[in-house]
């Protein structure tokens, strides 16, 4: 708290060499609208101060009013680069509050959309941090393999980036036999083409200089600023959910975590390019491995808000497949908290349901990796010249859209 | 009386002789930016400009037409006198530095003794410019370019100095003609074997110098919005991109001058003279785009410390060279 006050008060007189900047929201670089206030001298940044609250849009009252099938769509809008993932994650964790069993074939099909939006995720990241540092041609690069991703994700739910392809209890649609082949092309080129980033920046001598030894965090550090995803695993920290706490059919997949040693920004670099292979692996053993069955489990609940005590509701059940059925009938909403976290591209997003067994939460909390990994900026950013701050913003992978919620 | 008659024929001859210069050179401009576009568009897996004329072919036309006819703002806090004189200031340096360059045997406006002096002294006023208009804008993020270019400026001024110092010696004269007419005793008539050390210190120095990739600090749009010029607006930001360019097309031909031969060429063109210098040039400007798609951008005291330690006492050893081989191979 003292150190935002000391960025409010003017410059005491006769140290007038320090001054303030106030970079952003609207500066091209802060990934969003994110406002890191800074005192400078020179070039060297003394103190850092990040605001966030450009995009806050009151997700987590919001879902008080609404029912646990219709706060998915909510999800969407967190981290709106990798929509599929915090959609799996939500429901991910409904499901264990309602004490839901997925059917085998969506656990598959939400490991594939999940790893296809890591992808996205990854990709927009490499795009922007090679922006961020100067490498304008990588963007255009990565976001030629985005694109194919995307078109692939409005072939499967009519959406590129608000998908809400999860249901409660499953997912909202199978995948045709085309999208498995175009996605089974894109599994087969893709590594060449994180080939072709890496021969860009891979070993170019001044992105090497402008990330080794850049925003330097040791694990311990690492872990008491809660960083999570590549962020922490560049601190050499061997923590992913994905493996440690399996959801989904990650159990059944085989992949690697890949690690970092040093725990600066190239470290934090390479491991993103590893997870983005690791990603294409399973991926392929997606595609494989693909089991046959049901996508939605049979007693899914329902899209329709919660009926009054004594009110009737009639219900077109043959509409869904005869999967619709009233609130009423269950009895399953359960009263307690839970609190369940998945592994999306940013890092740990982690999902807090108080329930009072009405069908709707009566808190819901997100946990979202950038809110805390933009927290970890002021002690990263203090110190290092404003260049640099660019480059940790960018390393750090946030989205303020998930950060502001 | 027909003294004067005659002298006045002879300012009217430089008069339209400039005028002839100015008009293809700022045409050029124009189009080398297309040029950059296009060949950044490719390598970026894009197409570049298509819509405005076959393959975008007037769309630097339209963006003349346009930033001429857009609002001049000028921001209220701004130092009004030197925030409208700063474009200007760099613009004519620039412009200045081309009287002086020898596109072709006699195809020269000043065919004076110091040329290469001149055009450094043209090339640092520029650089006036780019600093009033950073401090004239009274804005944090034009201030901090202004400093940045300040800094860079000063620092890769001398070793670019110092590397042509190598070809001064080689060719004994400031004169770009004279140089130019000197390489031709030269390996293959041009300076670049003998004085490698020379030209990589002055390759380097030349994209500093222009405030391009990976120098382009003073302009770096993730970190300064955009550095110095990012409260203009509309022909005042025009004349800023001209200069970066005629900045451009000017260090090009200096290195085209000093170490690729100028004009000369394996065989003469009938009625072009300076085909072979153009074609050098642009070849240079390629380079210019082509590092500018590659390559990331270098930090503010990772640039100082590039000049400074290695830049310098490369030109300098380059320098020593030199004079050995003249003592040793008269």
């Amino acid at each position: 708290m003292n150190e935002t006050a000391t960025l409010d008060i003017p410059v005491s007189q006769g140290d007038e060499d320090r001054y303030r900047l106030k970079l952003g929201p609207q500066h091209p670089a802060t990934h969003g609208v994110l406002r890191v206030d800074l005192e400078l001298d020179g070039e060297t940044i003394l103190d850092c101060d990040p605001q966030v609250g450009y995009l806050h849009r009151g997700f987590e009252k919001l879902a008080e009013h609404r029912t646990y099938a219709q706060n998915l769509v909510l999800t969407d809008r967190l981290d709106y680069i990798a929509a599929m993932a915090n959609n799996v994650g939500y429901c991910e964790a409904v499901e264990k509050l309602l004490a839901i069993e997925v059917p085998e074939r969506a656990k598959f099909l939400r490991v594939m959309v999940c790893e296809m939006s890591r992808l996205t995720g990854h990709l927009l990241w490499l795009a922007t941090h090679a922006l961020d540092i100067g490498a304008m041609t990588v963007f255009l690069y990565c976001f030629r393999e985005r694109e194919v991703l995307l078109e692939l994700f409005a072939e499967l739910c009519g959406a590129r980036l608000t998908t809400t392809y999860t249901r409660l209890g499953g997912v909202r649609q199978d995948v045709t036999h085309e999208i498995m082949m175009k996605l089974d092309t894109f599994v087969d080129d893709f590594p060449a083409c994180i080939e072709e980033y890496e021969t860009l920046i891979d070993t170019n001598r001044i992105w090497l200089k402008r990330t080794i030894g850049v925003g330097q965090i040791s694990g311990e550090k690492a872990v008491d600023l809660c960083l999570t995803g590549a962020s922490l695993r560049g601190s050499g920290v061997d923590y992913d959910i994905r493996k440690h706490m399996p959801y989904a059919a990650y159990d059944q997949m085989d992949f690697e975590i890949p690690l970092g040693e040093t725990g600066d920004t190239y470290a934090r670099y390479r491991c993103r390019m590893e997870e983005m292979r690791q990603s294409n692996y399973i991926l392929r053993q997606c595609i494989e491995k693909m089991p046959p069955g049901p996508i939605v489990c049979d007693d899914a609940p329902d899209l329709v808000m919660p009926v009054k005590p004594g009110r009737k509701v009639e219900v077109d059940t043959s509409a869904r497949n005869g999967l619709i059925k009233l609130i009423e009938d269950r009895d399953v909403y359960m009263e307690g908290d839970i609190y369940v976290a998945t592994e999306v591209p940013k890092g740990e997003l982690g999902f807090y349901f108080i329930s009072d067994g009405m069908g709707r939460p009566y808190r819901m909390h997100i946990r979202s990796p950038s809110f805390i990994h933009i927290g970890a900026l002021a002690t990263m950013g203090k110190g290092v010249m404003v260049a640099d701050l660019i480059a940790i913003i960018g390393t750090l992978d946030v989205v303020l859209g998930e950060c502001d919620r | 009386m027909l003294f004067y008659i005659r002298e006045i024929m002879q300012i009217l001859i430089i008069i339209l002789q400039i005028a002839v210069l100015l008009g293809v050179v700022l045409l050029h401009v124009a189009y080398v930016t297309y040029f950059e576009r296009k060949i950044i568009g490719h390598m970026q897996v894009r197409m570049g400009p298509m819509i405005v004329g076959w393959h975008g072919l007037l769309q630097p036309i339209a963006d003349g037409i346009k930033s001429f006819f857009k609002e001049d703002v000028v921001p209220e806090q701004a130092d009004k006198p030197l925030f409208l004189a700063a474009p200007v200031i760099c613009l004519v340096a620039m412009l200045a530095a081309l009287a002086v360059l020898p596109f072709a045997e006699g195809w020269v406006l000043a065919d004076i003794n110091i040329g290469l002096l001149f055009i450094f002294a043209m090339s640092s006023l520029a650089s006036y410019g780019i600093i009033l208009a950073g401090w004239a804008s009274n804005s944090k993020y034009t201030f901090l370019g202004g400093l940045r270019s300040m800094a860079q400026v000063i620092s890769y001024e001398i070793p670019m100095g110092l590397s042509l110092v190598g070809v001064m010696m080689l060719s004994g004269s400031l004169n770009l003609t004279e140089i130019v007419t000197a390489q031709e005793n030269s390996i293959l008539s041009i300076y670049l074997f003998p004085q490698a050390i020379g030209f990589f210190v002055f390759f380097i120095a030349m994209l500093a110098e222009t405030n391009r990739v990976p120098f382009d600090l003073p302009e770096a749009e993730t970190e300064l919005v955009s550095g110095y010029i990012t409260e203009y607006s509309g022909m005042r930001y025009a004349m800023f991109f001209m200069a970066e360019y005629i900045g451009m097309m000017v260090m090009a031909s200096i290195g085209t001058v000093c170490f690729l031969g100028g004009w000369n060429g394996p065989f003469a063109i009938p009625f072009f003279p300076p085909f072979w210098f153009i074609l050098k040039v642009y070849g240079f400007l390629f380079l210019f785009i082509w590092i500018r798609a590659t390559l990331p951008r270098y930090r503010y005291d990772q640039l100082m410390a590039l000049g400074w330690k290695l830049l310098i006492p490369l030109a300098l050893l380059n320098i020593f060279l030199t004079g050995l081989f003249k003592i040793l191979v008269p």
